[in-house]
């Protein structure tokens, strides 16, 4: 693992960023890495973007904001929310994980602004990315129970990809550490659908 | 039973910077806490008041920051460990206390702290709290890590008590709000019994005197300083540049220094104790070298604080080059970052910037330019402010005489955005829309003939609006204030405040009702429910026209994130796309374009308005917007909520 290494969590305030940087944290730390989270959710709840920045290393302990173009994972709970990101952390070799489903600003539903078209948005990402997986998290989301699924299922395909240094049971672990015991079966699955998702 | 409260000593887990704090003041054996919310700081009071029963001591929210550092100084007095936290906009509210309690003096160790908001991320503005260190006399600490602000907030009480003196600690956005390895110490135990010892007083008499009382303490803060390990040097006895840094920004110089390869050219002295400094220290640092860089968020206090100690010592230090705020080589403005830290070593070193792939970024950036939207902050969908907003905007419009919004701190300052219409045309500080509103009240006689509404949350209205309403009663203003009620401290993360009858143990409380308040002033009060549109406007836009005195409209509906997790909403919408008239309707998409709540979506294939299932809560508001009754209510089985 190139040390120290990035991830960089991105979505819309609800999403759910925070529970997910919590557990992949939860889950370096039992590894022994030293790790440093930094969360962006000034107004995250009032439609805005959010973000958080999970800094790995096995040396030394990093700041809490990445610097600009040292990104090597972008998990992105939202598609434009992840080119955003690429615009000041991307670099030629990362790895992007991206659910595919808008959440459309306001300015764009109010005619002020113009989601970009789904298609060319993923070809931007992917030119941008070594690698991309383009999940369809919310589909999956809706069949399993709703919505808020998403960022465990997002969960679930970024263990798919093996770029950090955890695998399934870590992360499992980890979800059984903070989600609470009634809504810990729901959250299984819905990390081991994306899993799959993120396998195939 | 929370994790910071376990007592396991040696003990590492990760923690937030908040709960670091928390954990700090706990080991410290704290009796008394006492706070307001505000981001980012609210964590702190949220984790002592989760882990009070289990560790035995009280934490409180107060109504106000003032009233909170009051209470916390009264443990104080009696003998026992008190600790008071805020947002920076906070320690204004406090100020007037505070700089007469650092005369009067303290007993037991009493700290607040402040947690500062550079780039105001949460913020109405990006004040540097550590001012109060020079007004106040008092001493200010600095953490850097969430490890290091356990340490810094569990020395802050013994200082505190070393000095009897109110000791402050600073910390910061990415600090509180970050995540890190913290490593448990002991918790404190046998913590004495409060007790006023009455041969003792706490005052400012003879005022001379103690204030020269209040130097000499800072003289002495100062001299505990000189050995410090929260001021640490890493780097060359002779650096070609040396970097003095406190806060988070340690962490971005050390990366930067790192990433130029610059380990053996750049020294890194890292300051905890920030005020009073401590000269000796700083003076061996400053013979070291010709050239110093400051980095510090928000403000050049360090740097001005450093360049008077070097001015007094001029002859003798000798020419130095100072970099920082003052010079331009670091943004007066904003948050650090390490980027900005190596964008000022390659200015004043001639040396190459971190090695990025610039035509990655540059195409990148290009990209995003042309495809990413910006996304605006908005109301939740469901909330009850932006209905609020709707029928103001209906009954000013309505009464025809341009009248305006003068607004104030909550969820609803976003009022001044599209998401509220704009309606909102002044924002400062806590209370102060309705301060503003009794000025425009009063304006009448001199030919003002306006109309003038003011928003307040409620527990807004409890923190600072009652004098200001009590002044325009007194002094015959008018105007309607409209308190925004949805029992909830919303914006900060649903805290309890005098309204919800719970207080922040998770204890039944007293409750302060402001319908009873507001009558007991012999006011004219109206309580209205902002989903009611058509009855809400009616009963604005009369009160908006009859007004010759102060009146109350309170608008009760809780917040919809509350509502939320309590069960939900009664309605499944949906948009009939048959009668939807999409461009056609009020100059084209009147759903979308003006009521902008984000569950309504443009489906541009059809052109019609459509319900985005993912975000629509199922409040049913926006089924009295549409003209065309096009979008419709129908039941869904409440609980069921995604």
């Amino acid at each position: 693992m190139k040390d120290p290494f990035n991830l960089i969590i991105t979505g819309v305030g609800g999403q759910g960023n925070v529970l997910a940087s919590q557990i992949i944290g939860r889950a370096l730390v039992k590894k022994g890495y030293l790790i440093t989270v930094g969360e962006t959710y000034g107004l995250s709840q009032r439609g805005g973007a959010v973000s958080s920045h999970i800094r790995i290393s096995s040396k030394d302990q990093y700041g809490p904001v990445v610097p600009q173009g040292m990104a090597d994972v972008v998990l992105g709970l939202e598609p434009v929310e992840s080119l955003r990101i690429l615009a000041t952390y991307g670099q030629p070799e990362v790895w992007c994980v991206v659910n595919s489903r808008p959440i459309y600003p306001i300015g764009v539903n109010a005619g002020d602004a113009v989601y970009p078209d789904l298609e060319v948005l993923k070809n931007t990402v992917a030119g941008l990315s070594k690698k991309l997986w383009w999940i369809p998290a919310a589909d999956i989301a809706a069949e399993i129970g709703g919505f808020f699924m998403t960022n465990v299922i997002m969960l679930g395909a970024l263990a798919a990809t093996g770029s950090l240094p955890l695998n399934q049971d870590d992360y499992k672990a980890a979800l059984k550490d903070i989600i609470p015991p009634k809504k810990l079966d729901i959250n299984l699955t819905a990390f081991d659908r994306g899993l799959a998702e993120g396998r195939a | 039973m929370s994790i910071v409260a376990l007592d396991e000593p040696g003990r590492t887990e990760l923690l937030m910077g908040n709960e670091a704090i928390a954990r700090g003041a706990i080991e410290a054996g704290v009796s008394f806490c006492a706070g307001y919310p505000g981001n980012p700081s609210s964590e702190i009071m949220e984790t002592l008041a989760e882990t009070a029963k289990q560790i035995g001591h009280y934490a409180e929210w107060s109504v106000n920051e003032k009233v909170a550092l009051e209470a916390a100084a009264a443990a104080s007095f009696a003998g026992v460990r008190a600790i008071s936290s805020m947002k920076q906009n906070g320690v204004n509210v406090v100020a007037d206390f505070l700089t007469n309690l650092s005369l009067s003096g303290t007993k037991g160790g009493l700290v607040l702290v402040t947690c500062d908001d550079p780039s105001g991320i949460s913020s109405t503005n990006e004040e540097d709290a550590r001012f109060i260190g020079r007004i106040g006399f008092v001493p200010v600490l600095e953490p850097s890590t969430p490890q290091d602000a356990l340490e810094i907030t569990k020395f802050a009480f013994d200082l505190s008590e070393e000095l009897k003196s109110l000791v402050v600690v600073r910390s910061l956005t990415r600090v509180s709000h970050t995540r890190g390895l913290v490593r448990f110490g002991e918790i404190k135990k046998n913590k004495a019994t409060p007790r006023f010892d009455t041969a003792t007083s706490f005052h400012t008499f003879p005022v001379s005197f103690k204030h020269q009382i209040m130097r000499e303490k800072l003289a002495r803060a100062a001299e505990i300083f000189e050995d410090s390990p929260f001021n640490q040097y890493t780097g060359q006895d002779r650096p070609e540049v040396l970097i003095i840094v406190s806060g988070v920004s340690v962490l971005y110089a050390k990366e930067a220094i790192s990433l130029m390869g610059l380990q053996d050219r750049v020294g890194l002295l890292r300051i905890g104790t920030t005020w009073p400094l401590p000269p000796k220290l700083v003076t061996a640092h400053l013979r070291s070298t010709d050239r110093i860089l400051f980095l510090e968020e928000v403000d050049p206090y360090l740097e001005t604080s450093v360049k008077a100690m070097s001015a007094q010592l001029g002859p003798e230090l000798g020419l130095k080059h100072f970099y920082g705020k003052e010079s331009g080589h670091i943004p007066s403005v904003g948050e650090l970052s390490c980027d900005l830290v190596a964008e000022a070593l390659h200015r004043i070193m001639d040396v190459p910037l971190p090695a990025v792939d610039r035509d990655y970024l540059d195409r990148a950036k290009k990209a995003a330019d042309e495809l990413v939207p910006v996304r605006e902050l908005g109301f939740c969908p469901g909330c009850p402010h932006r209905a609020s907003y709707w029928s103001i905007k209906n009954a000013l419009k309505m009464d025809g005489r341009d009248g305006f919004v003068s607004g104030d701190i909550g969820c609803y300052t976003l009022g001044i955005f599209p998401t509220g219409f704009n309606q909102v045309k002044s924002v400062h500080c806590m209370g102060s829309g309705l301060g503003i509103a009794c000025g425009y009240g009063k304006l009448g006689a001199q030919g003002f003939d306006q109309p003038v509404i003011t928003v307040c949350g409620d527990s807004t209205f409890f923190h600072a609006g009652i004098p200001a309403l009590i002044n325009a009663r007194y002094n015959q203003s008018n105007f309607v204030l409209l308190i925004l009620d949805n029992s909830a401290t919303a914006m900060t993360g649903f805290q309890p405040h005098p309204g919800t009858g719970m207080a922040a143990m998770g204890n039944p409380a007293g409750r302060v009702d402001p319908e009873v308040l507001c009558r007991a002033l012999d006011l004219p009060v109206t309580v209205c429910d902002p989903y009611d549109l058509p009855g809400t406007t009616k009963t604005l836009y009369e009160a908006v026209k009859q007004g010759q005195e102060a009146q109350v409209i309170i608008m009760k509906r809780k917040c919809a994130l509350v509502q939320n997790r309590e069960g939900g909403f009664p309605y499944r919408l949906e948009v009939d796309q048959e009668k939807c008239r999409g461009l056609n309707c009020g100059c084209s998409r009147y759903c979308t374009r003006i009521f902008r709540c984000p569950g309504l979506i443009w489906d541009s294939s059809t052109k019609t308005a459509r319900i985005d299932e993912a975000i629509c809560v199922g409040c049913g508001v926006c089924a009295d917007v549409c003209s065309h009754s096009a979008i419709i209510r129908r039941p869904k089985n409440v609980g069921q909520t995604a």
